[in-house]
């Protein structure tokens, strides 16, 4: 989750102190991602240092200040929105390292590891489904939230399924190495 | 009372050499108000312990019970009235009669019961109006919708007085939000007398259930605990 773009994108709606912004990206995601005050203002520190954001006095002498995105800041947003993120490189993922580790360690049962991570996971599924249940008709970005949880979540799911019914029709010599995983190239303009 | 019991349930198909062991020993208890989820790969015996359950098949050995009835100490016309009274089912490909239109469709096991034609109706209207389904009441199956069609089978499943519902991949050939739709309404079905089975490999369908059973090669391999409340999530997973 980018807070800073987030921030930005809020600003393109027009000026904002710093709580509002704070309550507006809450309710935005659905409150699944909560920020607190202090990354709101550090953040703004360094979009202002940036240029990309740009500070004035409140009204009503206002102790706070409001702020208001730049035009800098409007082109930067526009860009991230369009940069795809980097989902090239395989990410380092501890569970697939668990599960190639444990491929190789004498006495251990693989599926039996598969098993422990695949129930744990649909818990988590079913909590988050809870909450998609309970969520109030107008809530979309909860639910939007709440769908991008389960897919991901579901992803591993299926993953370790495959996992689990390949490791069954394959006989794993414990000496064996694992071939290194082939190395892709980045995309120009992917971002970390 | 529970709605339904599998005691130490095993399945064998064929004989000698060519002997398949479908279930072994399956024990399961589902309490009224309940959904429960069997998940397993294809071939892990989820199918043959819902169709065992819904006495459409009888086990090998091992005793089922539904609302506290033994099945194997009923007849046959018993079984099939308990079928038709306390058991609906819903499959993947719909099986809804492709001559009869959504509210005959629906109305069908009330008329089989011996349910004037008249009230029958009735009741399948008001099974299709609770499930936002009115204005298809006079449609043929071919005339809807997949997702409009596994409506119909929900409401066709619930109607009269059902007890168990038994549901084998019933989103399977939905698209993610239809899929949402079925079971919404199973999960909604699945309240105060009523409890629901429901069969699938697919995470997402089982998340729905307050449990979800693994089986593997016919045994139960592992389960989750009850369902627990969101406020885990939305309390001690905040700010990751």
């Amino acid at each position: 989750m980018s807070v800073p773009h987030a921030l930005l994108a809020l600003l393109s709606e027009g000026s904002k102190y710093g709580l509002q912004l704070r309550e507006d990206f809450e309710s935005r995601t659905g409150e699944v991602w909560p920020l607190n005050v202090g990354q709101v203002y550090t953040t703004l520190q360094r979009l202002e240092r940036d240029g990309l954001v740009e500070s004035v006095n409140g009204a009503d002498d206002s102790p706070q200040k409001l702020f208001r995105i730049t035009e800098a800041g409007e082109a930067e947003l526009g860009g991230w929105l369009r940069t795809p993120p980097d989902m090239a490189s395989p990410p380092r993922d501890e569970l697939v390292i668990k599960v190639l580790v444990a491929l190789h360690l004498p006495g251990v049962d693989v599926p039996e590891v598969l098993q422990v991570h695949r129930r744990y996971l649909v818990q988590l599924m079913q909590q988050w489904t809870r909450i998609k249940e309970d969520a109030p008709d107008d809530g979309l970005a909860l639910l939007l939230a709440v769908d991008a949880e389960l897919f991901r979540l579901d992803s591993v799911v299926r993953w370790l399924d495959a996992a689990d019914s390949r490791i069954r029709r394959t006989p794993v010599t414990r000496a064996e190495a694992a071939p290194p995983l082939p190395r892709l190239r980045r995309p120009t303009g992917a971002r970390r | 009372m529970t709605a339904l019991e599998l005691r130490d349930v095993s399945k064998v198909y064929g004989q000698g050499a060519a002997q398949v062991h479908a279930l072994h020993e399956v024990s399961l208890t589902v309490e009224p108000g309940a959904l429960v989820a069997i998940m397993g790969p294809s071939g892990s015996g989820k199918s043959t312990m819902l169709t065992i359950a819904g006495s459409l098949e009888d086990p090998t050995s091992g005793e089922v019970l539904v609302g506290g009835q033994t099945l194997s100490s009923m007849s046959r016309n018993e079984r099939a009235r308990l079928r038709r009274r306390s058991i609906g089912f819903v499959f993947q490909n719909f099986n809804l009669l492709p001559g009869l239109t959504a509210a005959e469709n629906v109305a069908l096991p009330l008329e089989l019961d011996g349910l004037a034609a008249r009230t029958a109706r009735k009741a399948g209207l008001q099974a299709l109006d609770d499930l936002g389904l009115a204005d298809r009441a006079a449609r043929f199956p071919d005339e809807l919708s997949g997702g409009e069609r596994q409506r119909v089978a929900i409401a066709r499943a619930v109607v009269g007085e059902r007890r168990l519902l038994l549901a084998d991949e019933p989103s399977g050939a939905l698209d993610s939000v239809n899929a949402e739709a079925v079971m919404r309404l199973v999960r909604t079905a699945c309240r105060g007398d009523v409890a629901g089975v429901v069969v699938t490999h697919d995470a997402q369908l089982a998340s729905w259930a307050d449990r979800v059973i693994f089986l593997r090669d016919g045994r139960m391999a592992d389960q989750t605990p009850p369902r627990p409340g969101p406020e885990s999530l939305l309390t001690q997973g905040r700010g990751q």
